[in-house]
Formats: structure tokens, C-alpha cells, sequence
């Protein structure tokens, strides 16, 4: 498990310094001054952007350039946002967690729905179930998230009135920002609505994060289908059966902890689609998260929240990809012993 | 796998236990207001700015002003000040101030005294004088005041006693009172003032607001909303909602969808009127606002010198066409500069009628048989006064081939294009006027008199000896009749000679849910949510009257 973990260790340290590397050279290929592009300063007198100037090096060779260029941000320094001139650090810390939180949650409506579905189309096998789960899903695979989204307002909010259209909360809740993920806001906060802050929380997340969970969702349930099958054809539970167990027996005890092992392995890369889909769905949505924020950057061409946007968003997705690979080796084994980090 | 159940069952069970409060919420969602705010304010402090968006957010919510206007007349009342005196030659203006006014309770100030005249001095004083510590504080700019030359108007304001004040004026003016009950001239907090300078922090006077108003801010987060807290200790009563949220939300979609939706009680600015006719919990308000808009020649560059051509192409134009397509119907035909919700508006005035054959005899008689070739200026912005103007300008291209008058559109970037008008390199163009306060001397005086033609804000550079005589006259005079027939004549020149053509006083929409009650939006100036209550569930059943009511009003709304 060490030679594991400093395998991941190495390939996530290589990985960042490869992203660091392409966000410094965005500086280089966005329009501008690169010292301008990278700190954010457009209002800067000459005296600030001499400092600037001595603070990035830019007068040695493009190695120390860089050097200059992780010191940074290594000191949580990711410079200031050139639409509205704040720490683009702080609005990032402000940010993330909202999508960290959506994505969890649709994540979760992913799993929750695809695996069971997968796994019922897998046990049924070629029969009318199986097939109507999967045209289902290809049906969810191929709508576009921002047609869902508006369609899912017009139908859920305006029409029926069951959820809120728009935002994280009411805003008639007043919840300090502590974590920035919600649902611990409103628990750790001495509101004395705090119930209500927390039902009216729910409400608001359901329909942003259904619409992002279709997607994956149907991912899900191919992934749960293909490899209960494989699970199914294997010669421990023809074994299994031949002792006299029963069907239910089997398929609780035996071939689904097999089945999740492998599909586990695929939520890392799942993940990344989904913060993808997240991202137009929080415009939709006006979720306070990290991808409306990026979106609304590349719309006032933020040069710098660019960048800084682009490198969080990536290092997170990362290290969720990571953290999986290690839940995935903590339950399989098997993984541990392979080698090269697949 | 048992853990996982356990975990789930927590958590529906958490669901159903917060489902359960919801009388609570009911109470919560009761007690506030939530408004669809097209835009984030540029300051907290009106002096500084004109933009509506502003003046919505802050005037009549976080401020008072020593008058006010009350009721369908407009009638001046005592505010801050509990009542005013103006001496025979109306020089003299004194101020007895109320001695029972708190100024707002925040967290990061509380007042230790009652307002008094420091306060108002205070407030004054750092608009005229430039010497003044605040004076430069955001930039010293106080664009109200300075069209409407507070500074010359002004001799100095003195403290009589702590609870009176006394304005000396240069020269009479009888706009002065309206002025101060404008929406600009609140009233600051002089004890603020003074906290602010022992830590450093002037501009915080603009930024965190204390003022006496009916509501306190509590929070405000860039572009995304503003939370006012109610001010207990109102001098008046206080408002009914304790809590008032600004839900910035600047698109036209986005503020109909949270309309629609519930999630906002009051959106300003709505689209889609039918669909908010449509349902029945919805009320569409609309309100015409003391506006107009205008297509306006340069009087001093032929073939517009001549009053004959003018009047020709005022029979020649179809204002009722213009009103439907420009304005979809949302706004009220112009007969002339003044809207007919002004007390001056004088109803003998006729509508200008759609006559092409008197049209071609006028150009003919004028020297002109055969017509000829003219420029249109065309503002390349929607203002509420004309939401289209280029296609306005192509409507009158249309009207005007008729009697073969050939206009070709110009149009430029809207700051250009304002800078180039005051140089008067235009032939004709389309513009617009919003009144600042319901004084109709806010209508003659900036659009038409001569003075303005000099400053630039008259643009038709028109100036006529016997209209300024006759709004120089009704300044002067306090008696109202006489002043209602001065601008009577003064519109009977307008319409003789037609300097311009008014076309239309646009109206300002606003929709709501039906259980919020209480007048928000005025004819003039920003609104206001200290009237507003909202219905509760109970109350409704008990009150079918108060449904009904707004029944009709939605009906009257919809006309």
C-alpha cells in the first residue's frame, strides 16, 4: 500500500507541476502583458508594477519566470480578478465549496439511481427491463444539460411551483459563511431557522443537481450493467449456485460487493464530466459556484480568474480522481499490486 | 450496508422533522419582502448619482428629506422638518425640525443623540461647499445639485437653534422646496460623519449608509443582493416588514422566472405582460411616470428656422402608429411637454392631428413644393421615455417620404452623440426628458428656456422672449392658479411655434404577487417599501374585501 500511495503521490506531483506549467503559459498566449495577465493589476502605477515586475522575475529566463510563478502560488497568491479587482483566492475559497456541494449531491443522485438500475437490467438480461432501462439511458445520455435545466425551471418551478428556480437558499436566510458548504453552514449557524434554512436548502439543491445527474446517471447504469454481467458469468457464483444458494442470496452476498469494486473505479473519471455538466448548470441555475463564476470570467475576458479558475478546477478534479484510486485499492486487493499508474 | 440505512433514514427523517416547521418559514417569509432589482446601486448615498437603479435602492428606503410629497396632487409635507416658513419674498426659507428622529442602529454605528441641525447642515454643507472635509469624498460630484445650480442659489444656510435652520436664498426660486423634497436632498448623520474621521474611513459615509429612513441596511453583496433590516425607532411608525431583500437579478428572464416562481414578491421592470396577465395571483402595475419623449428640431439651422416647415412636419407625422409599435401600447400619447398626472397639465391643449394634405399646403406656403433632404439624429440607447428610437426614426423616414421630406438616421455612440447635440451640429433628433421632481417648471425650464439653450441642455437652441417671460413669472408667483395659466400660455407657444414634437409620456411597469398590498412605485422618483404588507393566509380568508380590491386594481392596471 506505501509503494501505492507514493506512486499516486508522484503522479499527482508530475500532473501538477504539467498544469502549472500550461497556466503559466496561458499568461504568455492571452493577449496583454504577461506580468498584467498574471497578477490581475490592470490599475497598477509604475511604482506597483516594478514590484510586480521584481516579484515574477521577469527579468531572468523564463525557468525562474516559473520558479517566481508556483512561489506564488504555493503562498495561496493567484493575483486579483481583472473585472472586479478582488483576491481571486478568496472568491475561489468563497466558491468551490458550492460546487464542491452540488456535485457531491448529484453525484450521489448518480450513483444512487444508475447502480440499482444497472444492476436490475443486468439481472434481466436480455429481457424487457433490460432493454427499456437502456434506451432510458440513452435517451438521458444524449439531452443537452441546458435544454434539460430550462425545461426542468418551466416544469418543476414555474408550472408546478414544487422548487425554487434559482440560488442556494432563499435569501431571506441569512447563513454565515463558514465552510461555505451549505447544509454545514446552516447546522453550524444559530439562526433560529435553522430548520427551515436547511429544508429550504434542500429544496433549492434538488432540481440543479437532478439535472446534472442525469448524465452520469446513465453512465452509471451502463457501468453497473456491464459489469454485473461479467460478475454474473464468472465461475464463483456458478459455484455459488451449485452450493444451493439462493438467487437473492447470490446476488446480495456475492455479486454486487464484486460488481460496486469495479464501478468505483470509474466515479473519478465520472466526476470530471460531471463538474463539466455542473459548470453550465450552475449559469442555469445561478448557482454561487465556482463554474458560473468561471463562465462569467471568460465572458469579461478575466484573463487572470482564467487561469486561476482553470488551475483549481483542474487540481480538484484531480484530487478527487486520486482520493478514488486510493477507495478503490483500500477495497480491492487486487489493485494494489499493479503496476504503473494506470 | 447498515450503516448506509441508518444514514439514510437520518436523513428523510431530518426532511420530514424540517417539513414540520413550516409554520415557522410561513412566519419568516411573512415578515419580509423580497423585490427583483434590475441592478446593483452605484453608492448608497443619492446626492452623488441621478440613475433610477440607485435612487430605487437607497432614497426612500435608508433616508428621509426635510419634505416630502404626499398624495395624487403632490403635495409638499412636512418630513424631517415638522413644518417651514418662507418669507414675502420668498428669500427666506426656515426649518423647524422634528425632536423626535433616530438615526438607523447598525452594527457598525450607534447614534448617541436625536437629529438636530447639525445634521442637516451637515448634509448641505458638503454639497456646496468645497472646502468641506466630505465635499471630495467619492469624487465630489453631486450632479442634482449641480443642474439645478444649488450653488448660486444658495447664499448660506444658518443655524437658527438646534431644532431650526434657515436657507438664504440669492433670488427666488419656487422649484427650491420641490428641490428639497427631491429624492437627492436626504438628510445625513453629522455624529456618523465625525466617527468616521477619527478612524479614517470617510468613504464609508457612501458605502455602509446611516440615515433616518424606515429601513437600515444590514448587508450588501455586489451584484447578487441588499438586506435592510426594519429601523424600529422610525420617527413615523414603522414599516410593516421587518425585513426587505433586494434580489439583484439583471436579467429581463431571470427577474420573470423568480416572478413566476415565487421567489420574488415585487419585480421591477417586467417582460412578458400577457403572461403575468395570465395568472391570477400576479398583478400588473403600471404608473406613467412624469416623462416624455420627443423628436425636436435645431431652430437655428435651416430649413428648420422656418415655424412653417416645423408645423409641417408636425401634421405629418402619426403619432398613434409610433405609440403602438415603439411603445406597444405602454405609454400614454403627448399633447404636449407635460404628462397629464401634473398639476399644471392643461387639458384644453389639443391633440396635433395626422393631416397630410395641411402638411404639403404648410411646405409649399413655407417655399418647399417638392420637399427636402434632412438629417435625423436617433439615440442609440433605450430610455424609458423611448425604448427604440432607431426604429422610431424609421417609422418617421416612412411618414415623412409622404410629403417627400427624404431623412436619412444618424446615430452615434450614446456620450458622442449627447456631446455633438450640445454643439448643435444636428438638424433634428430624438430625445427624451425625465422629470427629477413633479415641479412643472422641471419640464419648461431645461427643455426650452433660453438660459438652457446656452448650457446645452436645450437642444433645439429655440429661445423665445415671451415663453421665458412667462416661466420666469410663474417662478415667482405662490399662487397656484396664476402659475397653471402661465404654463398654460407657455404650452400654447410650444405648440405654436413647435420647437418639438412630444410624442409620448412611457409608463413604468412593475408586477407583484397579489398578497403583497401597498403603493411602491410614484410617477416620479424611486420607489419605496415602507407601506408594504404583506396578506397573510388567514387574513385572506377573513378579508375577501382586500382581494378584491386588488382584483380591480390588477384590471385597472391592465387597461
Amino acid at each position: 500500500m506505501l509503494i501505492f500511495t507514493l506512486r499516486r503521490l508522484s503522479l499527482f506531483v508530475f500532473t501538477m507541476l504539467l498544469l502549472t506549467l500550461l497556466s503559466f503559459s496561458l499568461c504568455f498566449l492571452f493577449p496583454g502583458d504577461a506580468v498584467i495577465n498574471i497578477s490581475g493589476a490592470i490599475n497598477a502605477t509604475p511604482e506597483q508594477l516594478i514590484q510586480l515586475n521584481e516579484s515574477y522575475q521577469t527579468s531572468r529566463n523564463i525557468f525562474f519566470q516559473y520558479l517566481a510563478y508556483l512561489t506564488h502560488i504555493m503562498d495561496g497568491n493567484l493575483g486579483l480578478s481583472m473585472a472586479s479587482q478582488s483576491v481571486i483566492g478568496h472568491e475561489i475559497l468563497n466558491l468551490l465549496p458550492a460546487t464542491i456541494e452540488l456535485s457531491i449531491v448529484a453525484l450521489l443522485i448518480a450513483m444512487f439511481v444508475g447502480i440499482p438500475l444497472g444492476f436490475v437490467a443486468a439481472i434481466k438480461h436480455n429481457k424487457p427491463a433490460d432493454n427499456i432501462i437502456l434506451s432510458v439511458s440513452m435517451l438521458g445520455y444524449s439531452i443537452p444539460v441546458f435544454w434539460l435545466g430550462l425545461l426542468a425551471i418551466l416544469t418543476f418551478s414555474i408550472s408546478l411551483g414544487w422548487f425554487p428556480s434559482a440560488g442556494q437558499i432563499s435569501l431571506l436566510f441569512e447563513i454565515e459563511l463558514i465552510t461555505g458548504i451549505q447544509f454545514i453552514d446552516i447546522l453550524l449557524s444559530d439562526s433560529p431557522y435553522k430548520w427551515q434554512a436547511f429544508s429550504d436548502a434542500t429544496a433549492h439543491i434538488i432540481l440543479p443537481a437532478c439535472v446534472i445527474a442525469v448524465a452520469p446517471a446513465t453512465i452509471f447504469i451502463r457501468l453497473a450493467r456491464t459489469s454485473m454481467i461479467e460478475v454474473l458469468e464468472t465461475s464463483y457464483i456458478r459455484a455459488a449456485s451449485a452450493k444451493g444458494l439462493t438467487f437473492q442470496q447470490i446476488i446480495f452476498r456475492h455479486a454486487i460487493r464484486n460488481a460496486l469494486i469495479k464501478i468505483i473505479r470509474h466515479v473519478g473519471l465520472q466526476f470530471a464530466n460531471l463538474v463539466t455538466i455542473a459548470m453550465v448548470t450552475e449559469v442555469i441555475f445561478s448557482w454561487p459556484g465556482i463554474g458560473r463564476w468561471l463562465i462569467v470570467s471568460i465572458d469579461q475576458r478575466d484573463y487572470t480568474a482564467i487561469q486561476s479558475g482553470l488551475l483549481v478546477l483542474s487540481c480538484f478534479i484531480f484530487v478527487v480522481h486520486i482520493l478514488t484510486d486510493f477507495i478503490y485499492a483500500a477495497l480491492n486487493p487486487l489493485a494494489r499490486g499493479v503496476k504503473y499508474g494506470s | 450496508m447498515n450503516y448506509l440505512s441508518a444514514f439514510i433514514c437520518a436523513f428523510f427523517t431530518l426532511l420530514v422533522v424540517s417539513g414540520c416547521n413550516n409554520e415557522d418559514k410561513l412566519s419568516l417569509s411573512q415578515r419580509s419582502v423580497i423585490y427583483c432589482a434590475e441592478g446593483s446601486p452605484e453608492t448608497f448615498n443619492p446626492q452623488l448619482v441621478t440613475s433610477g437603479t440607485t435612487i430605487d435602492a437607497t432614497s426612500n428606503q435608508l433616508y428621509d428629506r426635510l419634505i416630502a410629497y404626499r398624495g395624487a396632487e403632490n403635495e409638499l409635507v412636512p418630513s424631517l422638518a415638522k413644518s417651514w416658513h418662507v418669507t414675502r419674498d420668498g428669500k427666506k426659507i426656515t426649518f423647524y425640525l422634528r425632536k423626535n428622529v433616530t438615526f438607523h442602529q447598525t452594527d457598525y454605528f450607534t447614534p448617541s443623540r436625536l437629529l438636530n441641525a447639525d445634521d442637516v447642515l451637515f448634509s448641505f454643507n458638503r454639497i456646496l461647499d468645497e472646502k468641506h472635509p466630505f465635499h471630495l469624498v467619492s469624487g465630489g460630484h453631486y450632479p442634482f445639485f449641480q443642474n439645478i445650480e444649488f450653488k448660486s442659489l444658495i447664499d448660506k444656510i444658518e443655524k437658527i437653534n438646534d431644532y431650526t435652520i434657515r436657507f438664504h436664498l440669492t433670488r427666488t426660486d419656487n422649484t427650491f422646496l420641490a428641490n428639497l423634497a427631491a429624492d437627492f436632498s436626504v438628510i445625513l448623520s453629522a455624529e456618523y460623519a465625525q466617527q468616521l474621521t477619527k478612524i479614517s474611513a470617510q468613504q464609508n459615509i457612501d458605502t455602509m449608509p446611516i440615515g433616518t429612513g424606515p429601513f437600515k441596511l444590514k448587508e450588501y453583496r455586489v451584484g447578487s443582493l441588499i438586506r435592510f433590516y426594519r429601523h424600529d425607532a422610525y420617527w413615523q411608525a414603522p414599516a410593516q416588514m421587518e425585513q426587505l431583500v433586494f434580489d439583484i437579478t439583471s436579467s429581463n428572464t431571470g427577474r420573470l422566472t423568480k416572478l413566476l416562481a415565487k421567489e420574488c414578491d415585487v419585480s421591477s421592470y417586467p417582460i412578458a405582460h400577457e403572461k403575468i396577465i395570465e395568472h391570477n395571483d400576479l398583478i400588473l402595475e403600471s404608473i406613467t411616470a412624469l416623462n416624455v419623449g420627443y423628436f425636436a428640431f435645431n431652430t437655428t439651422k435651416a430649413p428648420f428656422d422656418n415655424v412653417l416647415v416645423r408645423q409641417a412636419i408636425a401634421y405629418a407625422i402619426n403619432k398613434e402608429v409610433l405609440l403602438d409599435t415603439i411603445y406597444q401600447g405602454h405609454a400614454e400619447l403627448a399633447n404636449s411637454i407635460l404628462p397629464n398626472s401634473s398639476w399644471a397639465h392643461d387639458t384644453k391643449i389639443k391633440a396635433q392631428e395626422f393631416n397630410l394634405l395641411k402638411a404639403q399646403n404648410l411646405l409649399t406656403q413655407a417655399g418647399y413644393p417638392g420637399g427636402f433632404s434632412m438629417d435625423l439624429w436617433a439615440m442609440p440607447v433605450q430610455r424609458p421615455y423611448n425604448p427604440n428610437a432607431i426604429n422610431m426614426a424609421k417609422l418617421l423616414q416612412a411618414d415623412l417620404k409622404k410629403i417627400n421630406v427624404k431623412v436619412n438616421i444618424v446615430s452615434y455612440e450614446w456620450n458622442t452623440f449627447l456631446h455633438r447635440l450640445s454643439l448643435g451640429e444636428h438638424q433634428t433628433f430624438l430625445l427624451g426628458w425625465s422629470a427629477d421632481h413633479p415641479d412643472p417648471d422641471n419640464f419648461f425650464t431645461p427643455m426650452l428656456s433660453c438660459s438652457a439653450s446656452y448650457t446645452g441642455s436645450n437642444r433645439t437652441f429655440w429661445c423665445n422672449k415671451h415663453y421665458d417671460d412667462l416661466i420666469h413669472k410663474a417662478l415667482k408667483t405662490n399662487n397656484i392658479n396664476k402659475r397653471k395659466q402661465y404654463y398654460s400660455q407657455a404650452m400654447a407657444i410650444i405648440s405654436a411655434e413647435v420647437p418639438l414634437i412630444p410624442i409620448a409620456h412611457s409608463k413604468r411597469y412593475q408586477a407583484r404577487n397579489k398578497d403583497i398590498i401597498g403603493d411602491i412605485i410614484a410617477p416620479f422618483g424611486g420607489i419605496s417599501f415602507y407601506q408594504v404588507s404583506k396578506l397573510t393566509i388567514s387574513e385572506e380568508k377573513v378579508l375577501p374585501l382586500n382581494n378584491d380590491e386588488s382584483d380591480e386594481r390588477s384590471t385597472e392596471a391592465v387597461n
